[in-house]
């Protein structure tokens, strides 16, 4: 797959805004006078061009739409979202929210959507952890780790990542039945069926649970705010402070109101009963495969990023940290990470959103994910026309935003820095 | 983060402790170089003799026993019995041996496979030539020209050459095929492009732009669904357009848009005072762009496009959800031969080791690129 492009530079915000807001911005900021200025200079020095350019895509769009439309009133199909909400009538193998054939393929498609998320989430976190590590060990003194790692990175990049995926889904498969599964930490056991994991079981309606998470984020906003504004000074500028402790917060607030709320949830751990194992979360090893495959493959990336990010630091930053009397630590914590991280993240979340649209090759090796359960439902019930369209939809309101924070980020490094001047 | 610390505490990296250090007699470069590897990389701190220590352990876990497999208890020659004894000893090799034709040239007609190493070959001479910078000529643009016009017809049929059917077409030649064809297809496409996103023209631009986004938005599985399946409803009744070319119709538009979006960053690296030189010169607008302009900002990001085209190298692998037989899918099928019972590790395995080999030098090529045709080395020199 294609890999993201390291942005222009993460100290222009306007480099990676689409032109169009920036006009839109440019319209309502500088009044009609400039916006009749700017509609006059759409049209170029050569508008009679333009107009033969414009005119003969549309022409053909238009054409196409019209054959489109024949051809589906042909078949007859009609065009439409109505039948979102009629039977499917597939089968999925394993879903976030309850699912059967006699359900709708609006349904379907939510279902396929969640599993997207889920492979996309849990992918990332991991890519992270090992990237970072990867990153770190990669800039060692130890030649044999640096070494390694770089070979690593190397085979990563250099194979196709869906011979990659089969490799996983190979040796997923070739672990050990249920009775003689590994069990690599208490509760979580890994076997030929999949990955089984103590699971949390809502006993009223998961509604609640939700609204609990919601709560549990919403009150850990609110205290962090706070922090920030009567917290000691001289923490702020910390890394921890900013990345560390919301996370510390939102877990420690999440599981204050599960403590008060009593017991909505209970812990369901997974048991050899049999020839299976039964209870917990069971996640099918198409899953595991999946999830191994997306996070190795873009760990490589992360890993890389990281090396650039931390060695974009001039040398003279850490010498003069150490000419400070700074710990090797806290030269580390306090003026080399803030300073990558700046190069990092927006890097990252490039990555991030690439691995997302990665993951549709799930489809590859039988999971149910968003373009899977779509590509289906395009085959089955002849909605290819809309089935493209929310794939479209949903996979290019996924890149906005994440451009959109990105931008909002760019923005806020870049007065960061200016401030400091 | 304490490896990192570690690396800056290494004192090899610090140049003045050595010219104090510094002996009357200076030690040869070896040894010192073995001193420092010594005492500065692998046993210089308690964390990196930690970490040689611990290498060992991943050499006697993972390292030994791979290369056992593959190449100590390997079955090299021989037939599906052979390796049935060594079962679980070692990788069959002699399944890959047998089975070399159907990987490379996958359900081509037997006796007609050796138009499709003909093929094979006219592409790979292609773009060998290419990667010379001393070719870049518009001779090599009618050398691709001629070249493709033969590979279709070496592979199609026609010019007293039986025909064989595009569904039928597979393996590596595959593979590169829709590889080159598609980039083919989507260089002038790109060029359009970005040239029309950094245009004047509003509506040109708006267009440029709403493409790329969209296409880079989605994942090119989905480019893919959307040729296969929307393709041949917007054609009149009748018009059938057979899966390969739709496949390639997708992969064109995917590159193009990627490839657009790089060349773009190159036109905004050419400075303003390049067009305006070359306007004062009196050249008009389309020799300006055409002799000073492009071959500036292509210049720019060969490294770039190098890049682009080794992933889009790999992500043709991802044609097999379509269905079409390219080298992946070829190995994966061919490993599911009942005479071999399944060797898939040894199929995956020789994909991977192909697949690294073109990629690995590609990039080492594009760094080499890099060092010899970008301006930036004109400009230090």
């Amino acid at each position: 797959m294609i890999r993201p492009v390291p942005p222009v530079s993460p100290g222009s915000p306007s480099a990676r805004k689409p032109p169009v807001l920036l006009w839109i911005g440019g319209a309502l900021r500088g009044g009609v006078a400039s916006a009749a200025d700017r509609i006059s200079g759409w049209w170029g020095d050569y508008p009679r061009v333009q107009l033969l350019a414009v005119g003969a895509v549309l022409a053909v769009a238009v054409w196409l739409g019209m054959t489109l439309s024949g051809n589906l009133a042909r078949l007859g199909l009609t065009p439409g979202f109505g039948f979102l909400s009629r039977s499917a009538g597939f089968e999925i193998g394993e879903s976030w929210i309850p699912y059967s054939a006699a359900d709708s393929y609006g349904r379907a498609v939510a279902v396929g959507f969640l599993n997207t998320v889920q492979v996309a989430v849990l992918s990332c976190a991991l890519a992270t952890v090992l990237g970072l590590s990867l990153g770190v060990a990669r800039l060692s003194s130890n030649p044999l780790l640096s070494r390694t790692v770089q070979v690593y990175i190397e085979v990563i990049r250099n194979t196709p990542l869906l011979l990659q995926l089969f490799f996983w889904s190979l040796t997923v498969h070739a672990l050990p039945s249920p009775r003689q599964a590994l069990s690599p930490l208490p509760g979580v056991f890994l076997t030929n069926r999949g990955l089984f994991t103590p699971g949390i079981t809502a006993e009223e309606a998961p509604l609640s649970g939700g609204l609990l998470m919601l709560g549990g984020v919403g009150l850990a906003v609110l205290l962090w705010a706070a922090l920030r504004r009567w917290g000691p000074a001289r923490l702020r500028g910390a890394v921890l402070w900013r990345t560390g402790l919301p996370l510390g917060l939102a877990a420690a607030a999440t599981a204050l109101l599960w403590g008060l709320a009593g017991p909505v949830w209970t812990l369901d751990l997974p048991r050899l009963t049999g020839f299976n194992i039964t209870g917990g979360r069971t996640l099918s090893p198409e899953f595991v495969a999946l999830w191994i495959g997306l996070a190795v493959n873009t760990s490589a990336s992360v890993a890389e990023l990281v090396r650039a990010g931390i060695q974009s630091v001039p040398r003279g930053q850490w010498e003069a940290a150490r000419a400070l009397g700074l710990p090797e630590r806290r030269v580390m914590r306090l003026v080399v990470l803030p300073q990558a991280l700046r190069v990092i993240i927006p890097a990252l979340t490039s990555s991030y959103v690439s691995l997302t649209k990665h993951s549709s090759i799930a489809v590859a090796i039988g999971y149910p994910d968003l373009v899977n359960v779509l590509n289906t439902t395009a085959n089955q019930g002849g909605h290819v026309l809309e089935a493209i369209s929310i794939m479209i939809f949903v996979y290019l309101t996924l890149s906005l935003i994440t451009s959109a924070l990105m931008n909002l980020y760019n923005h806020r490094v870049a007065l960061r820095g200016e401030n400091h001047r | 983060m304490t490896a990192v610390a570690a690396a800056v505490e290494n004192p090899s990296d610090l140049p003045f402790e050595e010219t104090v250090m510094a002996p009357a007699v200076p030690p040869s470069p070896l040894r010192l170089a073995l001193r420092r590897l010594w005492g500065g990389g692998l046993f210089g701190t308690p964390l990196n003799s930690v970490i040689t220590l611990a290498y060992l352990g991943f050499i006697a876990v993972v390292v030994w026993p791979f290369l056992d497999w593959a190449l100590v208890k390997a079955v090299w020659t021989g037939n599906g019995d052979a390796c049935r004894q060594e079962v679980g000893q070692g990788a069959c090799w002699a399944f890959v041996a047998d089975k070399i034709r159907f990987i490379l040239f996958g359900l081509y007609p037997g006796p007609e496979q050796g138009r499709s190493a003909a093929a094979l070959l006219v592409m790979a001479g292609l773009i060998v030539a290419t990667g010379i910078p001393a070719l870049w000529r518009w001779p090599l643009l009618v050398a691709w020209g001629v070249g493709m016009a033969v590979v279709v017809i070496l592979l199609g049929g026609g010019f007293g050459l039986a025909p064989v059917a595009t569904d039928v077409w597979g393996g590596m030649t595959l593979s590169l095929l829709v590889f080159v064809a598609g980039v083919l297809m989507a260089a002038p496409l790109a060029v359009a492009l970005a040239l029309a996103r950094r245009s004047k023209m509003g509506g040109l631009r708006l267009l440029s732009v709403l493409g790329i986004e969209i296409t880079r938005g989605i994942p090119f599985i989905a480019v893919l669904y959307a040729a296969t399946l929307l393709f041949p409803l917007m054609l009149p009744a009748g018009a059938a357009v057979d899966k390969l070319l739709r496949a390639q119709i997708a992969v064109s538009i995917f590159v193009a848009a990627f490839l657009a979006e790089t060349l773009r960053a190159g036109l905004q690296a050419v400075p303003k005072g390049q067009y305006e030189a070359a306007y004062a010169l009196g050249l008009s607008r389309w020799q300006t762009l055409r002799r000073i302009i492009l071959p500036q900002a292509i210049r720019t990001v060969i490294p770039g496009i190098v890049n682009i085209l080794l992933n889009v190298f790999q992500d043709t692998s991802l044609v097999l959800v379509i269905g079409l037989f390219d080298f992946l899918n070829a190995a994966r099928v061919a490993a599911n031969d009942t005479e071999w019972m399944g060797r898939h590790d040894e199929a995956y395995a020789f994909a991977a080791l192909v697949y690294f080999t073109l990629c690995f030098f590609g990039s080492r090529y594009s760094l080499w690129l890099e060092r010899h045709v970008s301006p930036h080395r004109r400009e230090s020199r």
